[in-house]
């Protein structure tokens, strides 16, 4: 639901969506280097993937969001790399829309800038234990943070959509408690098998 | 997250399977291309754009009727698929129709119908059937102008209009690999089906996608590390040529451009009408 279409949010949310991804984008891709970028975008295939990967649960299903990873592996490169993950998600599949296009991106890679902070912050590169819990809890809160964001473009929208708003906070939570699982998985795997991509020193994780 | 209908079967039918990515028929031959296809790529993102800008600021029903039926028309001119385009309207409501639902309650004014005791006002439904249309037009020009094109043609007419050049590498990469992942996630599905594994709801379930995920960053970020060696062999230095000539504008792209501003100023002329 990190989709919203055109049409539903007024124009200074859509001002304030479009100026704060433009400036993210801009210091992501500044900061990009030219030898990075196959990395950047296969995290972006990633994003545009994971959107078309259903879970089951209880009786209806949902995708995934997979921004608290991005922004674990990507940083502020998680802007530009979330800009051409939705660009072609709106053109392939009609997800989204072309006006909304900077607040969906605010939504999604402003929490995934956090997470990746939150991630540096609580991870030790010796305590696989320790990192694990930072990977979960970027991934969870990567979610949370983006339904908050969902909701308060919505409920600064217009009074009308409150309630909406409140439900779409509900909603994502069982998608946080997949995501915090599902992104302590990815990153056990990747330490285990290729600790460089975290910025880890690949020697120093083999000890334990 | 997306609650869609079509896949609100109990848990089992669900699947995480990956939907097919690819147009159903790549490159396949066309007697004649559409008139929509040979129509410049810059001028069509830009063309969007306006439309889509257009649209957001119209606010009553008949000038939204009319761009989506401009929208519609597009979409002709483009033959795109109508049952694959349906659906995708379809799922764009699905999320719509959670997000509109409370409209005509929230919004207070002279009531139409109640429902459990809650009046629903004709604001309320006015504003909720604006949202729909507003949506389904941009959402079908979109499709119309920009989904009919190779995503590789995007990225260049992207570049053409300078737009920075390490985004458009982002882009071109990105739609590259989605094809490479899609085809590795897959691969990878099948060893999971041929070891039993079956989606539940259910942390072994989320664990194990994770691991998928996971073994599908590695293989492919092992890929672009070779990639990049290759092409820093062949002398990489931040730029690609664009392969795709860039026709020279033709009375195609004049006609288009001409038809594409009157459609906007009679949307806005329609606006500008007290109804």
């Amino acid at each position: 639901m990190a989709h919203i279409p055109d049409g539903v949010l007024s124009a200074p949310v859509l001002l304030v969506g479009a100026a704060v991804s433009l400036s993210g984008c801009a210091y992501g891709l500044r900061q990009l280097a030219t030898e990075r970028i196959p990395q950047v975008a296969l995290m972006s295939a990633v994003l545009f993937v994971a959107a078309l990967v259903h879970f089951p649960v209880g009786l209806s299903s949902m995708h995934l969001m997979l921004n608290g990873l991005a922004g674990i592996l990507l940083g502020w490169a998680a802007f530009p790399a979330l800009l051409v993950a939705l660009l072609l998600q709106a053109m392939l599949f009609g997800f989204g829309g072309l006006i909304v296009l900077g607040v969906n991106v605010m939504n999604m890679a402003l929490p995934a800038v956090l997470c990746r902070a939150l991630f540096v912050a609580l991870s030790c590169s010796g305590n696989r234990r320790r990192t694990l819990i930072a990977a979960g809890l970027a991934g969870g809160i990567g979610v949370m943070l983006t339904a908050l964001l969902v909701a308060l473009a919505l409920a600064l929208s217009g009074q009308e959509f409150a309630t909406a708003a409140k439900l779409v906070v509900f909603t994502h939570i069982p998608v946080a408690v997949i995501e915090t699982i599902f992104t302590a998985a990815v990153i056990s795997l990747l330490l285990q098998v290729k600790p460089e991509v975290l910025g880890f020193a690949s020697t120093e994780m083999n000890d334990d | 997250m997306n609650t869609s209908a079509s896949n609100s079967a109990p848990c089992a039918s669900v699947s995480i399977d990956l939907p097919a990515l690819q147009k159903e028929h790549p490159g396949e031959f066309r007697a004649r291309e559409p008139w929509l296809a040979r129509v410049d790529g810059r001028l069509r993102l830009v063309v969007c754009g306006l439309f889509a800008l257009t649209v957001v600021g119209l606010t009553q029903i008949p000038p939204l009727l009319t761009a989506l039926a401009l929208a519609g028309c597009a979409a002709m001119t483009a033959r795109l698929e109508l049952a694959s385009t349906l659906r995708r309207m379809a799922a764009l409501d699905g999320f719509m129709l959670f997000v509109l639902f409370f409209l005509p309650f929230t919004i207070p004014g002279e009531a139409m119908f109640s429902l459990n005791g809650m009046a629903a006002s004709y604001a309320g439904v006015l504003r909720a059937i604006e949202i729909l249309l507003k949506a389904n037009a941009v959402l079908l020009m979109i499709m119309a102008l920009l989904g009919s094109m190779e995503p590789i043609a995007l990225g260049h007419a992207m570049a053409r209009l300078r737009l920075p050049l390490k985004f458009v590498h982002l882009f071109l990469f990105t739609v590259r690999y989605i094809e490479v992942l899609g085809r590795e996630y897959r691969r990878l599905r099948t060893a999971m089906k041929a070891r039993g594994f079956r989606p539940r709801c259910d942390p072994h379930t989320w664990r194990s996608v994770g691991y998928l995920f996971g073994m599908l960053l590695v293989r492919s970020i092992e890929r672009a590390e070779r990639i990049l060696a290759a092409m820093r062999c062949r002398g990489f230095q931040g730029h690609f040529h664009l392969m795709t000539e860039a026709a020279p504008v033709d009375w195609r792209d004049y006609a288009f451009a001409g038809l594409s501003v009157t459609a906007a100023c009679a949307l806005i002329a329609l606006e500008s009408v007290h109804w």
